[in-house]
């Protein structure tokens, strides 16, 4: 009888986070030259180490260097300064109105850290999604751990080795690994937790977080779907389909939460612009490294998975090859696959553009009211009561008309899905932010109906001041009147 | 049944009704209505419920939920209006905007200890932001739940907002539904539970909560005046039974004498020598709270430590303001929220320990400050945390609509009151109108150094680099 070896202890996270919240707690992240510097930081790092990232981005995606500067590194460069020049008008108190006339006061509004926070990057745009959240808290004074998705490994140790040398290494931590290194995290009590990923581990993210009331942002996946209307000039087409093109395939092939998913068009005009579609990529992509490769083997499996519904795959009216050995799937058109099939219920991720035709395009918007929020709506369209009607009539996290995807790169426009925190700009900044209502009132006026033991006169007075009826107020007060 | 009310609710959002600001205006009036109509029953409710007495019902539910309504009804229209916000160099030409949209079909669960405002204004919000609503009023409360239950279909648009009564298994089954946001006012251990259901159908939640509220009284004060307004803050407010009463008190060692004396001078004041006879004073909820209270002071280390009141009357199920002088720090009353008319006075050598005591502690849903002391009141501001903070007084600041109001940390998540009421129970939706003019070539493949160049200057706002994407730069081969 021989005694069962212990079982090797996983690393749990409880050092990790005492650690960062003793560092939190000394003060020094909420110090704004802190925060100045490590801006300064990210934007040397982004500078100095721009090779390494498209290197890093091109073996976990395939990823040309043109991609990664213009959807990751360019707009997270351009972030970071923007915050950097910022930073002091967000960190200040804001006044308040104070409209109380009976218990004058100042009134101002702080924004305040929230203190030791959790980022979850995701796979495909791997340097972006941690950094520009990363900035974010940073700005806001507070410490961070993030955790980049392995799913893209290079880009992941890429951030483990040059976080620290870059930045406070005390305050600001990268932590490595795959879901159990994620759902031990979890376990721990945190300020704030940014999740960018599948609503499947939104969920599992969220229900750990209730156990803390640790609050959540989540940026999760949905269908984006792009209505295509009738677009009278030649010139206007070729622009829209243009960047259709470049919104679907140059964007990670398709991976991406804010990529077109399907198009909706009008019966008469989907063979034009399937002809315009075909045309265009063939300009387009000359050269197979214009096209990020699909991530692994599984989502290899599950996008060609969708084709073998046999209704799916006679939709297929372009493309339509999947190479396995080098991962990469041909940009793929499908006309009016059935709409209770996979492809038209899930979310695609993928370099295959399902064409759904309507009537009248106006029918597109009873369409997309029928279906979950998505995370964007585009609209290629002059009329202007459609624009109108779309805004009004759906719902979801932005809107984008003649143009698809660019909108992720404006500071100005928030970011994120319906109801869940949204970031860019300074909502990156408030995302990781607490605004403290603060109210200073002086001794000297003192209104006695305030205090029990209470009668109809107080209750006289009182009632004057909630109808900001101050001269009866006055009067009142005076003896005047009762 | 809750689907069922769902189901009806969200037809009746999807047919667009709760959308023109004239619907919302006309909810809002009906409010108002209801409110100056419905004064005297509203306020009979809250003292069946709470013994709270007729003043108190005035002052910090009426008045305040029918001003909160008024402010709403005068806001909307701005509220409503898209914001346009500059275009930028990267994608011009440009135009943005946020529009605010309401999220859908909302829920909130209201606590008992404000039964009509803690419905009524998150109600507010939601209907001001053009949401269907379900109220769940709290059954700790009934006489209040009942009323709403009655007035509400009277003065709004029942098919878009439905009260629903009832206790843990009716919550329950509202929690299993899919709602577009939870609000829920009341306790952590709850909270919890919301937020758990909420993550099933990924909901997003407010949860306004509670925690214990310290007062720090510094020396160099004018005292009378701050004890006036210590001691209407906690008995004042449900008789300590309130999210933002004050919970205990940090002093000096040297002027804690001092306090104590104006406190017991003060509660004599107010309530008299035998309190428990006061009508000022409100019972607590019921016989679960109030054995709750009783055994926070009949803990050994605890109950030798009171120097003022702790009287009790179980049948009227009212307790006596009590002070107590320096409980153990590890004491549940001093671990826990206390929600009753107890207050713990705790002290210490300089009176900037406070701070460290205080963040020693799950964050406040309040933090109070007493002094004249301009530096002292900066440090307090800049390092302690809190949901909100006053100097100087205590329990006003959530009277003002300017103002966020809400907690953070284990106080809550979220806030409301005011435009932030509406934004609560809204979704901002960046909108961005491009032409087709301004193409640039230099963002599609094939990627060549020449587009690279362009995209950069581009990117970085660089004028020149527009102009030459505008003029076409670079040249597309044929």
């Amino acid at each position: 009888m021989g005694s069962v070896p212990e079982e090797e202890k996983a690393p749990g996270f409880g050092d990790l986070l005492s650690d960062l919240r003793e560092v939190y707690e000394s003060g020094r992240t909420q110090d704004l030259e802190w925060r100045q510097s490590q801006l300064r930081g990210l934007i040397r790092l982004l500078e100095e180490e721009e090779e390494e990232i498209f290197d890093a981005l091109h073996e976990d995606l395939g990823k040309h260097r043109l991609e990664a500067f213009r959807d990751e590194v360019g707009v997270l460069k351009k972030s970071v300064v923007d915050k950097l020049q910022n930073l002091k008008n967000w960190a200040a108190p804001e006044k308040a109105h104070t409209p109380l006339v009976a218990f004058p006061a100042t009134a101002l509004v702080v924004p305040e850290p929230l203190g030791v926070v959790l980022i979850f990057s995701c796979w495909n745009l791997p340097i972006g999604l941690a950094l520009e959240p990363l900035s974010g808290a940073l700005a806001a004074g507070n410490a961070a751990v993030v955790k980049p998705s392995e799913l893209a490994p290079s880009t992941s140790a890429f951030l483990a080795a040059n976080i620290p040398k870059y930045l406070d290494s005390k305050a600001v931590k990268v932590v490595e690994g795959g879901p159990e290194v994620g759902d031990k995290l979890m376990d721990h009590p945190w300020d704030k937790v940014l999740f960018t990923g599948s609503s499947r581990v939104g969920r599992l993210i969220m229900t750990k977080a209730a156990k803390h009331l640790t609050p959540v942002a989540l940026e999760l996946g949905s269908k984006c779907p792009c209505i295509v209307d009738w677009l009278d000039s030649n010139r206007d087409s070729q622009v829209a389909v243009n960047r259709i093109t470049g919104a679907k395939w140059s964007t990670c092939s398709g991976q991406a939460c804010i990529a077109i998913d399907y198009l909706l068009v009008e019966e008469e005009f989907a063979p034009i612009l399937i002809e315009m579609l075909k045309s265009t990529l063939e300009r387009f992509f000359t050269r197979p490294e214009y096209m990020a490769r699909i991530l692994n083997e599984k989502h290899f499996q599950r996008l060609s998975g969708f084709l073998a519904d046999r209704r799916v795959a006679s939709s297929v009216v372009h493309g339509g090859h999947f190479n396995p050995k080098t991962l990469s799937i041909e940009p793929t058109l499908l006309l009016n696959p059935p709409l209770d099939s996979d492809i038209m219920t899930e979310e695609i991720f993928g370099p295959l553009l399902p064409i759904i035709t309507v009537k009248k395009i106006e029918d597109s918007i009873k369409f997309l009211k029928s279906k979950p929020k998505p995370l964007a709506i585009y609209a290629f369209t002059r009329n202007e009561k459609l624009k109108q009607r779309i805004i009004d009539e759906t719902s979801s996290g932005s809107v984008t008309f003649n143009d698809a995807i660019v909108q992720y790169g404006l500071e100005s426009i928030p970011f994120g899905g319906v109801g869940f925190g949204q970031y860019h700009g300074k909502y990156s900044f408030e995302m990781f932010s607490h605004k403290k209502a603060v109210f200073k009132r002086s001794f000297l006026i003192e209104f006695m109906f305030r205090y029990p033991p209470w009668d109809e006169i107080k209750m006289g007075m009182l009632r004057r001041v909630y109808q900001f009826d101050y001269v009866s107020l006055f009067l009142a007060i005076v003896g005047l009147r009762r | 049944m809750a689907e069922e009310t769902v189901r009806e609710l969200r037809a009746s959002f999807a047919a667009g009704r709760t959308r023109p600001a004239e619907w919302r205006a006309e909810q809002l009036k009906g409010l108002i209505r209801m409110i100056d109509e419905k004064e005297a029953e509203i306020s009979a409710a809250l003292h069946e419920d709470l013994a709270k007495p007729h003043m108190e019902s005035y002052l910090h539910e009426i008045s305040l939920t029918k001003s909160s309504c008024k402010f709403a009804l005068n806001g909307l229209k701005n509220w409503m209006k898209p914001e346009k916000i500059p275009a930028s160099i990267t994608t011009f030409p440009s135009s943005a905007q946020i529009v605010p949209e309401p999220l859908g079909v909302v829920l909130i669960i209201s606590a008992w200890n404000y039964p009509f405002i803690l419905s009524i204004d998150p109600v507010i919000g939601a209907i001001a932001a053009g949401n269907a609503v379900v109220l769940k009023p709290s059954e700790i409360a009934p006489a209040t739940s009942s009323l709403l239950a009655k007035l509400l279909p009277e003065y709004v648009d029942n098919s878009c907002i439905k009260v629903v009564e009832g206790g843990v298994p009716e919550t329950t089954a509202l929690l299993e539904q899919r709602w577009d946001k939870i609000f829920y006012t009341g306790n952590g251990t709850v909270a919890r539970i919301v937020m758990a259901a909420a993550s099933k159908h990924l909901t997003p939640v407010a949860l306004e909560l509670g925690g214990k509220c310290p007062v720090v009284v510094d020396s160099n004060v004018d005292l009378h005046v701050a004890v006036k307004r210590i001691v209407v803050g906690k008995w004042g407010c449900n008789n300590g039974q309130a999210c933002i009463a004050p919970d205990y008190i940090i002093t000096t060692k040297s002027f804690a004498p001092e306090l104590v004396a104006s406190l017991k001078r003060v509660l004599v004041r107010f309530y008299g020598e035998n309190p428990l006879q006061s009508a000022d004073l409100s019972r607590i909820v019921n016989s679960k709270q109030f054995k709750r209270l009783q055994d926070l002071i009949e803990e050994k280390r605890v109950a030798d430590k009171i120097v003022y009141g702790g009287e009790a009357d179980e049948e009227q199920l009212k307790i006596a303001p009590t002070l107590l002088l320096d409980v153990p720090q590890d004491s549940a009353i001093m671990t826990g929220e206390i929600f009753g008319p107890l207050l713990p006075i705790v002290t210490v050598e300089k009176i900037e320990e406070s701070f460290d005591l205080i963040n020693a502690k799950p964050k406040p849903l309040a933090a109070y400050l007493f002094t004249k002391n301009k530096k002292l009141q900066e440090e307090f501001v800049a390092n302690v945390p809190a949901g909100g903070m006053l100097v100087n007084d205590t329990v006003l600041h959530l009277a003002n609509p300017y103002m966020p109001f809400g907690g953070v940390g284990d106080s809550g998540m979220g806030c409301y009151h005011g435009k932030f009421g509406f934004d609560c129970f809204s979704h901002k939706k960046g909108v961005l109108i491009r032409g087709f003019g301004g193409e640039a070539n230099a963002r599609y493949p094939p990627y060549t150094t020449e587009k690279q160049k362009i995209l950069r200057g581009l990117i970085n706002g660089s004028f020149i680099a527009l102009i030459l994407a505008l003029l076409g730069f670079p040249r597309e081969k044929r």
